[in-house]
């Protein structure tokens, strides 16, 4: 068998996974500007909910996944009504900071609510691996690649053609112009929240299924970061375009490089590529500088 | 109208210290510090050099974040950098802490420039990401670059020996962080008086004018990388003749978070906020627990939500100072401070 | 004697082009207004002065000195001083920092002797105290408001502030951007003296973008009218006002004019 095939599958597999998470990143930050350091705590969330949905309460899957969605929303429009709204044109460190201070005390309730042991969910997916030709891949994997993908195209169709999608995107352009046009842009911000916890709580929910529930899921968070300034921050298909990259980067360096270093590597190789680039193009691959006025 | 502040020369409307109250209560501080560890339990001392660490790494991250505006998601990086190089130059030289100790700080401001020097063309977001590179890359390191750190078993360092005699235990330990604590701290309030200090808040306040009005850009955002890293440095110096043993687990992400949320509790760009957050949040923690203690005669499991409980708590304090005082204890400080004004010296 | 020189500036954002060949030249010691309506590209002129933006071609002088290339920061070194239409004052620090920051350039204080306070950094802070204190803050009349945050302070005030942060800068060319925007009559009349003596007393040469057209025309030496990025005519008070296509572009009707001057 190839390795490199093997590593490159499920380096594509993983990078679908992690462009949903970076798109519930990427909502929020295009319409808000506010770097969500949450975004892992959001995935948790949904994956806890669903855990207690299936397993707690013994619900089938499909009902389960849509109090998924409809949980994420509610907690996605709470903390942007509750919190977020009040930290308008605060300097960028304290809205990092009040992301962050937000998935802590995710964080924490989800250890108080659900324990700091490993849950998993019932089987959702047939067993067997799936054969792709010479590579065999994990089921989980394959079929959460597949869900993952089936969203991002939702969300990606949802923004080009509904009302509310365009609204959405011409808040991100400009959000005085939007607002002199009759647009809401305080809604516009809410249901950005509420559509970005809803994209990392299916992330979540993916993940949880692969690999399993913990408080700490949402560590994984972090692996956004170099997803976005690689794919650029400005569309879906930047932030597919990142995971893809990121996804496949890591496992073949992963797969090639733990051997020497004890393991780990792929954790890394993401944040050195990311600051390569930067080095390089201090807006990421595809930002754009904005003109500054004064 | 505040009564008996008339000053005569530039020179003592400048002092940092300017009332005589100030003075006064400033002393009665320095007393109390000099007494304080003769009359203090063993556990309190300990506590008291825990902080102490902390107050001089927040000093330094203050510097960065709070007064020049440059996000760090690292810091605990260059506490950790300063650590290893402590540890390094004790095990293997033989140095005394003297020594270590600027030592530690120059290693950490070299990694502290490096990482800075892309800051010139990147801000919000991009910096931000890129000092959280930086952690990531730098724990990466403490892990696998096992002839140096140790691996995940980290090293062992013996006791620091200041001119040739050893300092070993809470007592001897006070007498070195006091010193440097109050050294950093003077540091950083003079970085403030002079054209250094006003040129970081510039570049924070709105860096397009500061440009404008002669500022080098880059130069001051890597002079700032460089003063904060160096104080890190130094701290992690603190850090491992405190502790005698280091291992990667103790500089994650999450402690440079931590660190983040001290200057924010205490006040940003505010020296005394400093001081005043990592005394806050080192003691937050200690607070729960003696509260889950009592709460257990009521409900004996109670002490299984201490770790998730300070997780939340510590998340809260940072949401709610930053939406309700988001200039910190410093402010409320300055508050109480007008309130009772020039006692007891009112004339 | 010729103080500043700018030879066919030309600066265009992606397919817009905001300046076309402008080319002045500023005598030492005298006020130069630069005139026309929002959009002609007035402040990208000061902004191309500056250093803010870099045109994309076009040479400047300073002193028969090529400052073209240089960064912001060594044109304010070598005496580019800058106020701004919206004030950009730093909102975190006290009038008098905000002063003392004027005088960056010119102060040695490094890294080390600030951290330490030594000697020479004290004396440094001491001496620019000193020389603020008796030229600026006096000739501006803010000593009331010296220690109070800037963010605290009326709009008119704040725009005194940082003339007297630009004037700490001990500037030899003054660029100033609407610097009676949004004042009242007497904030307007108050500035409008402060300038006539910076000129006269400082000997400092300024450069001026300013709607107000009475005032424009009752301080400068010689006005420059753009429109559309372009120079339209340039000339004393006097004759600028008859130019018919400064009538036509900027002044609208002769009537407009006549009833300014009455």
């Amino acid at each position: 068998m190839n390795i490199f095939l093997i590593l490159l599958t499920s380096g594509i597999a993983v990078g679908g996974i992690y462009a949903l998470i970076a798109l519930g990143f990427v909502l929020i930050y295009k319409a808000t500007s506010i770097i969500n350091f949450a975004t892992g705590e959001f995935m948790m969330i949904g994956a806890y909910i669903f855990y207690t949905f299936t397993v707690m309460l013994g619900w089938p899957a499909i009902p389960a996944f849509i109090m998924v969605m409809a949980g994420a929303a509610l907690l996605g429009m709470l903390v942007e009504f509750s919190i977020l709204r009040h930290m308008l044109g605060q300097p960028t460190i304290s809205i990092v900071m009040v992301t962050i201070g937000l998935s802590s005390i995710l964080t924490g309730f989800a250890e108080i609510i659900w324990s700091s042991d490993f849950k998993s969910f019932p089987p959702l997916f047939p067993r067997s691996p799936i054969i792709l030709g010479d590579v065999i891949i994990r089921s989980n994997l394959f079929w959460g690649f597949v869900v993952a993908m089936v969203t991002v195209a939702l969300f990606a169709v949802f923004f080009k053609y509904s009302k509310i999608g365009i609204a959405m995107r011409a808040t991100a352009g400009d959000q005085m112009a939007s607002y002199s046009m009759g647009i809401n842009v305080r809604t516009m911000f809410t249901t950005a929240w509420a559509l970005g916890a809803i994209a990392a709580s299916l992330g979540g929910l993916i993940i949880g299924n692969i690999g399993g529930v913990q408080p700490n899921l949402g560590s994984i968070g972090l692996k956004i970061f170099p997803v976005v300034i690689l794919g650029g921050l400005d569309s879906i298909g930047g932030a597919v375009l990142g995971g893809f990259i990121v996804g496949i980067l890591e496992n073949i360096a992963g797969g090639y490089l733990d051997p020497y270093f004890n393991g780990g590597v792929k954790d890394v190789v993401p944040f050195i590529i990311l600051v390569v680039i930067l080095m390089v193009k201090p807006y990421g691959l595809f930002g754009r500088r904005e003109i500054e006025r004064l | 109208m505040r009564i008996g502040d008339f000053k005569e020369t530039y020179a003592a409307d400048e002092a940092v210290f300017r009332s005589t109250t100030s003075r006064f209560w400033l002393g009665v501080l320095f007393v109390l510090l000099l007494i304080f560890p003769f009359i203090a339990s063993d556990y309190l001392l300990y506590m008291a050099n825990l902080t102490g660490i902390a107050i001089v790494a927040a000093i330094g991250l203050n510097i960065l974040t709070g007064a020049a505006g440059q996000i760090s998601l690292g810091h605990a990086g260059f506490v950790g950098i300063g650590a290893y190089t402590s540890a390094v130059l004790t095990n293997h030289l033989g140095l005394p802490f003297l020594i270590c100790l600027p030592l530690a700080g120059l290693m950490s401001a070299f990694f502290g420039i490096l990482v800075g020097a892309p800051s010139m063309r990147m801000k919000g977001l991009y910096l931000c990401i890129t000092t959280l590179a930086a952690q990531v890359i730098f724990e990466f390191i403490f892990v696998h670059w096992e002839s140096v750190t140790g691996g995940i078993r980290g090293l062992n360092v013996p006791p620091p020996s200041i001119f040739g005699l050893k300092i070993d235990g809470e007592f001897g330990f006070y007498w070195l962080v006091l010193p440097v604590i109050i050294l950093t701290a003077t540091a950083a309030r003079n970085l403030f008086r002079t054209r250094v200090g006003r040129a970081f808040i510039a570049i924070r306040d709105r860096d397009i004018s500061a440009e404008l009005m002669g500022i080098n850009l880059f130069r001051y955002k890597l002079y700032a990388f460089a003063s904060s890293s160096f104080i890190a440095g130094m701290a992690g110096c603190l850090w491992v003749s405190h502790l005698k043993t280091i291992t990667p687990e103790h500089f994650p992400l999450h402690e440079s978070i931590r660190y983040l949320a001290m200057i924010i509790v205490g006040g940003l760009g505010n020296i005394l906020g400093s001081i005043f957050g990592a005394i806050f949040m080192t003691l937050i923690p200690e607070v729960l627990q003696t509260a889950l203690k009592f709460f257990e005669q009521f409900k004996p499991e109670a002490m299984a939500y201490l770790y998730p409980l300070q997780t939340v708590v510590f998340g809260l304090l940072i949401v709610v100072f930053l939406v309700f005082e988001p200039h910190g204890l410093a402010e409320i400080w300055c508050r109480i401070k007008n309130y009772f004004r020039l006692w007891p010296f009112k004339h | 004697m010729t103080l500043l020189q700018a030879d066919n500036l030309n600066l265009s954002f992606g397919g817009l082009q905001v300046l076309h060949d402008i080319s002045f030249s500023v005598d030492d010691g005298e006020i130069f207004a630069i005139i026309g309506p929002n959009g002609a590209g007035k402040t990208s002129i000061l902004n191309c002065l500056g250093g803010f933006y870099l045109q994309d071609h076009g040479t400047i002088r300073l002193d028969g000195q090529d400052i073209s290339s240089l960064s912001p920061d060594r044109r304010a070194a070598m005496g580019m001083a800058r106020t701004f239409q919206n004030i950009a004052l730093f909102r975190g620090m006290t009038v008098l920092d905000n002063i003392k920051l004027g005088a960056h350039s010119y102060l040695q204080t490094g890294l080390l002797a600030a951290a330490f306070y030594w000697g020479s950094a004290h004396r440094e802070e001491m001496r620019l105290r000193a020389e603020i204190e008796d030229k600026i803050i006096d000739f501006l009349e803010i000593e009331h408001i010296r220690k109070q945050p800037v963010s605290a302070l009326a709009y008119g005030l704040q725009k005194r502030v940082e003339l007297a942060r630009a004037l700490a800068m001990r500037p030899r060319v003054l660029l100033m951007d609407e610097p009676v925007a949004g004042m009242n009559a007497e904030e307007t009349e108050d500035m409008a003296r402060f300038i006539l003596d910076i000129q006269e007393e400082w000997g400092i040469t300024i450069i001026i973008i300013e709607h107000d057209i009475h005032m424009v025309m009752d301080i400068s030496n010689r006005v420059m009218v753009v429109n559309f990025g372009q120079e339209i005519t340039t000339g004393t008070p006097e004759s600028v006002q008859s130019h018919p296509e400064v009538i036509k572009a900027y002044l609208g009707t002769k009537q407009a004019v006549a009833a300014g001057n009455s």
